[in-house]
């Protein structure tokens, strides 16, 4: 198959590759890019595993066409810590157990930054409407939207 | 892959190859799970297909507006719970007017509720279709829809809910969209419109019949709510039977038409 090549910041980092037509986003990321924190669940749309960042804004990695990101800037959980330190909402995803298996977390990240960039201070309502679209077979989301309130300064908020 | 830049030299590229790029939301399903079915991805960057054009008159959406656009819009605010009703947040920042127009049961949320909305489909070159006949004729349809548009629904008259068995998040049980013209308590003019209750979204044309010239009250609406599912052709799939799709469509119908506006 025809290869095409594509440009973009990948967490800060100029980054160029040669890919697939067809080749979607998630694939390039991991088997092209080595960021392997996307994770693929179900290729269609409905588990939010593959939530990446473009231009700030989540998007399905799974079904992004590769060679639209082409000069955009695109964020995965791989870029969020700063060396060994993590950001604040992972250590509150640790400190919440809102991780158990973990398969889910990359994408519930991704979620909850794009959440509280825009909205430092969301309530709760509008932290369960923003990881809507990633299921997690193992909390029963509770410790996770606990998780993004306490991140966002809003310990035990109702 | 091929990227066409304008709409000039769009009509040719689809015509001969098939499948245009709109959110990727279906398209790149499809690459996923079924690579062979799509032999070639069109790829439309014309900035016009992005274009939200609001007139006194009438709403212009391109085709390539998404529906967290849709839903940020604070002139588009009547729509916004329909655009809102589609996939979680990261879908709906790239899933598409036009590829809601053409997406298959149960999807096309959305498109029930331009169907209620009278909208009016534009195809490249100029072509325009009323949306019902576009909806009737898509599958065999070829040709790229640039944008709809419609004439903006009266204040309070334009109400829509969405029935899925899991919240925020779930695939339509059915979807139900109403643009009502009232007068005082009475209606004067009804458009419903069916989401997931046939193979397209499909209006309810026997309880627009039946509502119009009644209050909006238990008794008004009680012939509306009798013939609700007439014409439909409710499906079974994995989230309900026909049966119970059509014993339940007019308790939901019943609950959009009381609801206060």
């Amino acid at each position: 198959m025809a290869q095409t090549p594509v440009r973009f910041t990948l967490n800060g980092r100029e980054t160029g590759l040669f890919v697939e037509e067809a080749a979607n986003l998630l694939d390039v990321l991991r088997r092209g890019a080595g960021d392997i924190s996307p994770k693929y669940g179900c290729g269609q749309g409905t588990c939010g595993a593959c939530t990446v960042l473009i231009d700030g804004a989540p998007h399905l990695g799974c079904l992004t066409l590769a060679a639209t990101v082409e000069g955009r800037e695109v964020r995965t959980t791989g870029g969020m810590a700063d060396g060994p330190g993590l950001t604040a909402l992972q250590t509150a995803f640790m400190e919440g157990f809102a991780a158990q298996c973990g398969f889910c977390t990359p994408g519930m990240l991704m979620a909850a930054k794009a959440l509280l960039d825009r909205n430092p201070q969301p309530t709760r309502d509008e932290v369960i409407e923003a990881i809507s679209g990633n299921l997690c077979r193992c909390t029963g989301y509770e410790p996770i939207v606990d998780a993004i309130l306490a991140a966002s300064g809003q310990r035990g908020a109702a | 892959m091929t990227t066409v830049r304008t709409l000039a030299t769009v009509a040719e590229a689809v015509s001969e190859r098939g499948h245009v790029l709109g959110g990727g939301t279906l398209l790149m399903r499809e690459v996923n799970y079924r690579p062979e079915t799509v032999t070639e991805i069109l790829r439309i960057t014309d900035a016009s297909l992005k274009e939200i054009r609001i007139e006194m008159s009438r709403i212009t959406l391109g085709a390539g507006v998404t529906m967290a656009a849709v839903a940020a819009r604070a002139e588009l605010a009547a729509l916004a719970p329909s655009a809102r009703s589609v996939g979680g947040p990261a879908i709906r920042n790239m899933a598409t007017v036009g590829g809601n127009l053409f997406a298959p049961h149960p999807y096309g949320d959305f498109a029930a509720a331009l169907l209620a909305l009278d909208a009016r489909v534009h195809w490249a070159g100029g072509r325009e279709e009323e949306i019902e006949s576009f909806l009737a004729g898509r599958d065999r349809a070829s040709g790229l829809v640039t944008a709809v548009s419609f004439v903006p629904p009266a204040r309070g008259g334009f109400r829509f809910r969405k029935v899925s068995r899991t919240k925020p998040k779930g695939v339509s049980l059915m979807s139900i969209a109403a643009n009502l013209t009232l007068s005082g308590s009475r209606v004067e003019r009804a458009r419903i419109a069916f989401g997931a209750m046939g193979p397209t979204p499909l209006r309810a044309k026997a309880a627009e019949t039946a509502l119009e010239g009644k209050t909006l009250d238990e008794a008004g609406i009680a012939r509306a709510l009798t013939v609700a599912t007439d014409g439909l052709a409710p499906p079974d799939d994995a989230l309900a039977s026909s049966w119970y799709r059509d014993r339940v469509a007019p308790v939901h119908l019943s609950r959009l038409l009381l609801e206060r506006s």
